[in-house]
């Protein structure tokens, strides 16, 4: 029974991080992180400001280059391979100042990365997700506001086919009504198939999406729970959180 | 009525002919330097010897291989642009991240080695380069003559510049590259191999000097020291411009040639000085060039 449980592909883990460490030059941010996201999951990464969540989602990404130990991608281990390589395996990142570029339209800033995998949303399914941004496509990038830019930072990422999108706090500093359209996105997102890695600051936002918790600490994964058990670890979350 | 005021017509035009001629290889080889300097952050110093190195290579290809201009045309941009490529694969990439000095100093290092062996080689006095056949001759306009080779170097400069510009801002390709200057990292994320992308632009600006180069040749005597004479005055134009914009440089490059055949019919004492006058108000008023954005 475990055997043939271990040969559903749907159980295999999507993306397993294994004793991941990472550095700023000489600083040593991340060490030794574990923890894994199966396909369909949407799992949250918790922790307080420079507990190392961003820097393990740019290192899954390959932006922070300098890394060691073990990040396998539907069966490939990424570390090693540069970001553009990772990237076609098809996974995409939405970063937490969005980075959305100036010298861009919004149409050139949504058509901008290119196809990676077939099978990403239409351009029609987006703007059904993210009406805003079909009235602001001739816009300069810059010019729209925080919400509509962060609607853009996600939007372009669904285009390419990536089935893993690593998406960095984007609730951050957004009015609560576009928080609850993110959290909708996210939901429909997770019902077309995508596996989200999540990271949260609000944890309240990361509840009314996620299935599975881990917090960080210093660098390191300390503890991890599913959204069932979320009411029964309050107590300890607040002491992690620090809220 | 220009009679009255004591210059002749023919004076008036030849100089804006003039103007005009220098203006195109302003508009290229600044234009070079403002994609390069966009994608790289790097102040290449070394155009203008890779300009010469154009000019040298056609001269090379006509006389040494018999590949006449119209083929040197496309090859000698070809070459040069790769031995682009390997400056930046071999030196420029390991300055990557580092101050812009390093890069400042390799090039401008690059640009004295380039030319010392030309000069070497072929002493500073100039070898000829015949204009191509098709293209002798010239046109009586009535008010001026206009000789038919220099109306194709206006008119090719204009068309490539324009062609570059398009490929730039309105192009899936130019997307990247707009992007890829604002935040490498980022667009690499999304799958784009940026480091290839950057040696490949740096090839491209190094083929449009060396293209400007062939231009030249049968213009000014092809010589070691053809680009050195000539890159300061570009350098003024893209810091006119503003660094880094694309149609800036190329404004900037062809008005700066008219104005600069303006001032040597009106004021000839002042004509190798206006560029340089022209940018210290620029400079005052505007920092970052007519058409460069704030930063």
């Amino acid at each position: 029974m475990a055997k043939s449980e271990l040969a559903d592909p749907a159980l295999q883990p999507l993306l397993k991080v294994s004793g991941l460490e990472a550095w700023y030059g000489e600083s040593h941010i991340l060490h030794g992180v574990n923890f894994e996201v199966r396909p369909g999951e949407v799992v949250t990464l918790l922790g307080r400001n420079g507990a190392g969540k961003t820097t393990t989602l740019k290192s899954i990404m390959g932006i922070v280059e300098k890394r060691k130990g073990s990040v396998v991608f539907e069966g490939t281990e990424t570390v090693g391979l540069p970001s553009n390589r990772i990237a076609r395996l098809g996974m995409a990142l939405c970063p937490e100042e969005r980075a959305i570029f100036a010298s861009l339209s919004v149409q050139e800033n949504l058509m901008l990365p290119p196809e990676v995998k077939p099978g990403g949303l239409s351009i029609d399914r987006i703007f059904q997700l993210f009406p805003n941004l079909k009235e602001r496509l001739q816009s300069p990038g810059t010019k729209l506001s925080g919400g509509e830019q962060q609607m853009l930072a996600i939007g372009r990422i669904l285009r390419t086919g990536a089935r893993l999108l690593l998406l960095d706090e984007p609730t951050e500093g957004l009015a609560p009504v576009i928080i609850q359209q993110i959290g909708r996105t996210i939901a429909e997102l997770k019902k077309e198939g995508f596996t989200i890695l999540l990271v949260e600051q609000n944890f309240r936002f990361a509840a009314t999406v996620a299935d599975r918790y881990y917090v960080m600490e210093h660098g390191n994964v300390i503890d991890s729970f599913a959204n069932s058990e979320l009411e029964a670890n309050m107590d300890k979350l607040h002491d992690y959180l620090g809220v | 009525m220009l009679d009255l005021i004591g210059i002749s017509s023919q004076a008036l035009f030849g100089q804006l002919l003039l103007g005009l001629i220098n203006g195109s290889f302003y508009a290229l080889l600044s234009l070079g330097l403002a994609v390069i300097f966009g994608m790289l952050n790097i102040v290449n110093f070394a155009h203008g010897a890779l300009y010469m190195t154009g000019a040298f290579c056609a001269w090379f290809m006509l006389n040494g291989l018999g590949i006449n201009y119209w083929f040197a045309l496309v090859l000698a941009p070809l070459v040069v642009g790769a031995f682009g490529v390997l400056i930046d694969r071999l030196m420029l990439q390991r300055l990557a991240g580092l101050d812009h000095l390093y890069g400042l100093l390799l090039t401008f290092g690059l640009a004295l080695i380039i030319q010392g062996l030309f000069q070497n080689q072929f002493g500073s006095s100039g070898l000829p380069y015949a204009i191509p056949p098709q293209l002798t001759g010239g046109q009586h306009l009535g008010f001026m003559f206009l000789p038919n080779y220099r109306a194709w170097v206006i008119v090719f400069s204009l068309v490539v510049c324009l062609a570059t510009w398009f490929a730039i801002e309105k192009t899936r390709l130019g997307a990247y590259l707009r992007a890829a200057t604002e935040n490498p990292a980022m667009v690499r994320a999304f799958g784009i191999n940026v480091p290839l992308m950057v040696t490949l632009t740096y090839g491209f600006g190094v083929a449009l000097a060396a293209l400007a180069g062939v231009l030249a040749a049968p213009i000014n005597q092809v010589r070691p020291q053809m680009g050195a004479d000539f890159i300061i005055v570009v350098f003024a134009v893209v810091v006119i411009g503003g660094m880094g914009s694309i149609m800036g440089s190329i404004v900037t490059g062809f008005m700066l040639g008219l104005i600069e055949g303006l001032t040597k019919v009106f004021y000839p004492e002042a004509s190798n000085t206006v560029v340089f006058v022209i940018m210290a108000i620029v400079l005052l008023i505007k920092p970052n060039g007519l058409f460069g954005r704030a930063t």
